[in-house]
């Protein structure tokens, strides 16, 4: 595998991760997925009568990696109960880890998600929580022995991108483990800046599952993956404040 | 009879009920399914020999689509 993610010891060919909500139907989620080359995917836990199944096959057949996320909990009490489900429901002790503080802004709530964090790692999971996009906050999840930090690039479903990227630059200088950019990406160079400023990985639903064509959109978000992890390791011109001639000046 | 609350809805039980036996009610898939009595995780090897207690609150769950 060429330039594999690696998260907690596992290698993945493909630095797109997807989420599995929005879409229509399952039969454009499979489009879209198959089309996203991703290989790890998140799912919600629900009640069994609500509705919404089939999602499980779907990723089994694809042979793509079930990542249960902690969606909807808004307290460290729930989000450790619903882990522990998922790991009982699915047998992985990975988690996305999400604590909501309000409907409104989907922001996570960090006093609750580092409380979650600490409980879940020392029960045994590999914990990657989404977060805000502070770098304190992150490095602290780091030293709890979260996997991976997964900083938003603005709220959920939004599609306004990544509000703050020097945020997202301090927080891949300093962290050891990956970053992985989570939420807020609206179209393809909103992944392939994540990509550029150092990410390891990209997790989007929204922007896929509805946009008019998730097929081709998330066809895109895989070149804008792979566009952006080429320019950052590619080692990009500095920025000039004047022109710099790419034409002989004599002659 | 016993009466528990399953997944938000008050259903009468056999009295000695198990885990398996709410799960049968439900028609619930052989495996992708998690239960949880009370707010603790019954892990699937003692669903058979758990008994729901009258008056517990059962949450069955399962993987949908989101995120």
């Amino acid at each position: 595998m060429d330039d594999p993610l690696v998260i907690a010891g596992r290698e993945f060919g493909s630095r797109l991760v997807m989420g599995t909500g929005g879409a229509a139907n399952l039969a454009v989620l499979e489009r879209a997925l198959v089309a996203s080359g991703t290989e790890l995917t998140t799912v919600a836990m629900r009640r069994l009568d609500a509705g919404g199944g089939g999602v499980l096959e779907l990723l089994s057949r694809l042979g793509i990696e079930a990542l249960p996320n902690t969606a909807g909990c808004r307290t460290a009490a729930e989000a450790v109960l619903t882990a522990r489900l998922a790991r009982e429901a699915l047998g992985t002790d990975w988690v996305k880890l999400e604590v909501h503080a309000d409907d409104r802004t989907l922001l996570p709530d960090p006093v609750e998600l580092l409380d979650a964090a600490e409980r879940l790692v020392d029960d045994g999971f590999t914990v990657l929580p989404y977060t805000n996009d502070d770098p304190v906050l992150a490095w602290r999840l780091e030293q709890l022995g979260c996997a991976a930090v997964m900083p938003l690039g603005s709220p959920i479903g939004t599609g306004l991108g990544i509000r703050n990227p020097h945020n997202i630059e301090l927080i891949v200088a300093r962290a050891s483990v990956p970053v992985v950019l989570d939420a807020g990406v609206g179209t393809a160079s909103d992944a392939a800046l994540a990509m550029e400023l150092g990410c390891s990985a990209v997790l989007l639903a929204t922007a896929v599952t509805r946009a008019q064509d998730p097929e081709r959109m998330a066809a895109a978000m895989r070149a804008g993956v792979e566009a952006g992890r080429l320019a950052r390791s590619a080692g990009r011109i500095p920025k000039r404040f004047w022109a710099h001639a790419s034409s002989p000046a004599v002659g | 009879m016993l009466k528990a609350k399953v997944n938000g809805v008050e259903r009468e039980l056999a009295d000695g009920a198990t885990v398996d036996a709410v799960l049968a009610l439900l028609g619930a898939p052989a495996s992708g399914v998690a239960v949880a009595v009370d707010g603790e995780v019954v892990p699937r090897a003692a669903w058979g020999t758990t008994a729901v207690p009258e008056g517990a609150v059962v949450e069955v769950l399962t993987a949908v689509q989101g995120g």
